[in-house]
């Protein structure tokens, strides 16, 4: 059932997001219902889904969501967790028996908090020390795959078509305020469960439709800076990217997008003297973040989600508002399916980014 | 000595029949190959004055000319090739050093032709250059690891950076080792492409002053034609410390080849040689090379970025990273293939390794290092045409610089003569009635064909694998593969065999 590839994954998908502005929770059934409208863009081999605000009672608390292939993986990686952490609760995750559904691994989580002293040694942040954690599970564990690692959020996925993944975890039972889908279809591997969609680190989630062409140059950026790129996929990169641009190298959300969906150098000539510098030199510097190829994704985060096209818009998104919810969706049907007369629909452009952040919450997403 | 073994390279053949004795061949030929028989009311030939540089026939006006290789061989012997007997004649005759002039033609592997691209089928589109956007655009220069902004949210640290429209140029050539109408026609074509051109170590002609936004000035061992104006004249300043042609070795200019101009230009009395040094004097260690790159900064109010050009050679990855650690803010490679005005041929066929590999490790070691986004890497060496450029940017390159294919395109045939100064073509010539030959106009003209054209070919192949941006294609080695390698070849390049 584990199986990490060893060539780039290629795959075509489906996606969606619900956000409610005012933080109000909201059942699963909704985005399950969106997602599943889109059947016919992915094909079985993976569907998932990405819910923040699900655990108020250990908000403060990194939740960790695990795969195992076997009880040794587990009582292996349960043994690092305990030397790493404090662990408030361990729990199998709870799942239904779905008849599309088979092979799934042993799925667990954990509510846990940095061990202090092993904190204090290692000098970092608690985000760089649970990343490094992450990273060390997913490089060194033999069958063992985080699936998130955020505060107050869960990634819930695995092979299988999304609606069947959704009924599997039973995600009617959990609340949260920003929803995130995707369905998957790979064309080249067999899916696994660890490769579904949504990827995460830390608060950050991606849902992504597309390839990028970039993907060799961007890897071999990030592994400058320390992350290891496993997986093989687009979006695990993506991930690290935006993590090391928002989270690392603090730049404001704005100039992560003139960054990743980077504008033309014919927009950047029109533009004043001050933003033409500014755009300019995020190119000169960040030109190996620029993701090129067809894409189309959903940052999921504690404060909201920004959701993105390529900068010639290959991979179809659109989005659509109606009071405090804000939609975005690969397919306008997926959005009315749910929410049959928005206020309003628009398709972003190439390279806009569509921002949607919880009230009260700054453009500044840490 | 009187009877010389030397053979002729080469048999000039005269279709009599066409020929009209109109003795334009004699006229072109600086060798002296051609001259005019009154008693036989003939054109003759003297086929071991015969370097085959195409002059005559490019210019016979009936065509009455063919050049073919000396059909007069040696017992068949793999070991002991007519070159080899050739050379040791040569040798024996004259007790000196075997001399040539361009790349290391000898039959060794051209990694180049082992690497094949990639293009996007279904999965991702292919993006068409004549309907799309297609960007080029590159930055030479240092990179900070991040960006910092003020409160205004301007940036506040980023170093300077030379803009290339394409990711393509001119190799360094000095005034002195190519002609002043060479000069202008790469300095003009440069200007005009928005990409740079490199003195070399020749320093910088008055006439070529105001191309100063589209110069490097090089700064090499023998500081010919370094001064203050010099350095505040180019864009950016290359300290070079090694040439693909002939690594570990000096330069050496002629006295002949020190006229009028390229004595006030290099700054040494007319007539006398040009010995640059094989190391400069100032720097014995990685130190005193920091000591160097920072004194240009100074000079130049930390205005220009500083590159430091170095030949391919054993440990090369090992020197880049010190390069970059010592200030360097562009690290340029020069491959063995890499051309020259002049080199011992000894030293050009066997010193040095093929830019394709230094390249690969290079960038793999800065980047283990973590230092690679920080440098611009270019490299030369020898690139012969859009694919070669496709290929070195996939394996980790920023830019290239051509050198052989420039003046290919403005007439070299490629006939390895240059150090003799009888550049038929005009171009690695000093002589008035040679250098006359080559009209820069012309000559900026075609060197503007081969960019742009280039360029297309890049926007084509870069569509295909659905890229539109050329920062996309830097390092990405997935999409390069190789054919032919073996596994360490391959474990070096950083890439997979075709077909996996």
């Amino acid at each position: 059932m584990r199986r990490i590839p060893e060539e780039k994954i290629m795959s075509g998908c489906a996606i969606s997001g619900i956000l409610d502005r005012k933080g109000r929770r909201f059942s699963g059934e909704e985005i399950i219902k969106s997602i599943a409208l889109m059947h016919d863009r992915s094909n079985g081999l993976g569907g998932g889904f990405a819910a923040y605000g699900i655990y108020p009672e250990y908000k403060e608390q990194y939740a960790i969501h695990m795969f195992y292939d076997d009880l040794q993986a587990k009582e292996e990686v349960e043994d690092f967790l305990e030397r790493h952490f404090m662990i408030s609760l361990a729990e199998e995750i709870p799942t239904r028996k779905v008849k599309a559904i088979t092979n799934s691994p042993l799925i667990w989580r954990y509510f846990v908090l940095p061990d202090q002293h092993k904190l204090e040694q290692a000098n970092l942040s608690e985000d760089d020390y649970v990343a490094r954690c992450v990273f060390k599970i997913n490089d060194q564990y033999r069958g063992a795959f985080v699936v998130s690692s955020g505060k107050n959020m869960g990634v819930f996925k695995g092979v299988g078509y999304p609606e069947d993944i959704g009924e599997f975890y039973q995600l009617e039972q959990y609340e949260a305020y920003l929803w995130t889908a995707h369905g998957r279809f790979p064309t080249n591997t067999p899916g696994w469960w660890g490769g579904a969609h949504p990827f995460t680190l830390l608060d950050w989630s991606i849902v992504h439709n597309g390839e990028i062409s970039s993907y060799g140059a961007n890897k071999r950026y990030i592994e400058m800076f320390g992350y290891k790129c496993t997986m093989m996929t687009d979006t695990e990169v993506i991930t690290y990217l935006f993590d090391l641009l928002l989270r690392k190298h603090k730049l404001p959300l704005e100039l992560v997008v003139k960054a990743v969906a980077a504008p033309l150098w014919s927009e950047i000539d029109r533009m004043g003297e001050k933003e033409k510098k500014i755009a300019s030199g995020i190119r000169a510097v960040y030109g190996s973040t620029l993701l090129n190829g067809p894409f189309s994704i959903i940052l999921g985060h504690k404060n909201g989600f920004v959701a993105l096209n390529d900068r010639i818009k290959l991979r179809p998104l659109v989005c659509a508002e109606d009071g405090e919810r804000l939609y975005v969706a690969s397919e306008e049907s997926a959005i009315r399916e749910i929410c049959p007369e928005p206020e309003k629909v628009w398709a972003p452009r190439g390279g806009e980014p569509v921002i949607g952040l919880l009230e009260g919450s700054s453009e500044e997403w840490l | 000595m009187a009877l010389s073994y030397k053979n002729p390279e080469f048999l000039i053949e005269r279709d009599y029949d066409k020929c009209i004795n109109c003795r334009v061949c004699e006229r072109q030929c600086a060798n002296e190959a051609h001259y005019y028989d009154e008693d036989l009311d003939k054109m003759m030939a003297i086929d071991k004055n015969c370097v085959n540089c195409h002059r005559c026939v490019t210019l016979c006006p009936t065509d009455a000319l063919r050049i073919r290789k000396y059909p007069l061989e040696f017992k068949e012997n793999y070991n002991w090739t007519g070159e080899m007997i050739n050379n040791i004649y040569k040798q024996a005759e004259t007790g000196g050093v075997l001399l040539t002039g361009m790349g290391n033609p000898t039959k060794k592997k051209i990694y180049w032709d082992h690497l094949l691209l990639n293009a996007s089928q279904v999965t991702n589109p292919s993006i068409d250059p004549l309907r799309e956007p297609m960007e080029l655009k590159t930055f030479l220069g240092r990179k900070p690891e991040r960006l910092e902004f003020d409160q205004e949210g301007n940036i506040t640290n980023l170093p300077p950076q030379i803009e290339l429209e394409t990711p393509i140029m001119f190799s360094a050539m000095s005034f002195g080792s190519i002609s002043l109408n060479a000069c202008k026609s790469l300095a003009r074509a440069a200007s005009e492409m928005g990409i740079m051109y490199n003195t070399g170590e020749g320093g910088l002609h008055q006439e070529l002053y105001q191309y100063g936004a589209n110069t490097i000035v090089q700064v090499a061992s023998g500081r010919f034609g370094v001064h203050q104006e010099y350095l505040d004249a180019g864009a950016a300043i290359e300290i070079k410390i090694g040439q693909g042609a002939k690594p570990g070795i000096g330069g050496h200019l002629p006295g002949e080849k020190v006229g009028e101009e390229v004595s006030r230009t290099r700054m040494i009395p007319k007539g006398t040689d040009a010995l640059s040094p094989a190391p400069h004097h100032d720097i014995y260690s990685i130190e005193d090379l920091r000591q160097l790159i920072y004194a240009l900064k100074e000079a130049t109010d930390y205005e220009k970025p500083v590159s430091v050009k170095i030949s391919a050679v054993h440990n090369v990855a090992a020197i880049a990273s010190g390069i970059a650690t010592a200030g360097a803010d562009i690290i340029a490679i020069d491959g063995y293939r890499g051309g020259t005005g002049a080199a011992p041929t000894m030293i050009r066929d066997n010193v040095g390794i093929p830019i394709e590999l230094a390249l690969a490790a290079v960038d793999s070691r800065l980047r283990e290092e973590g230092l690679r986004n920080q440098v611009s890497l270019v490299i030369g060496g020898s690139i012969r045409n859009s694919a070669d450029i496709v290929k070195a940017i996939a394996l980790g390159a920023d830019a290239v610089y051509i050198g052989s294919a420039a003046l290919i395109a403005l007439g070299c045939h490629m006939c390895q003569k240059c150090y003799t100064g009888k550049c038929n073509w005009g171009i690695a010539t000093q002589r008035p009635d040679l250098v006359k030959r080559l009209n820069p106009e012309i000559g900026t003209e075609r060197l503007k064909n081969l960019i742009r054209g280039w360029s297309h070919e890049i926007k084509e192949m870069l569509g295909g694998m659905g890229i539109n941006a050329i920062e996309s294609l830097r390092g990405n080695r997935l999409m390069l593969r190789g054919i032919d390698l073996n596994e360490k070849e391959l474990e070096i390049l950083g890439i997979k065999h075709a077909g996996e």
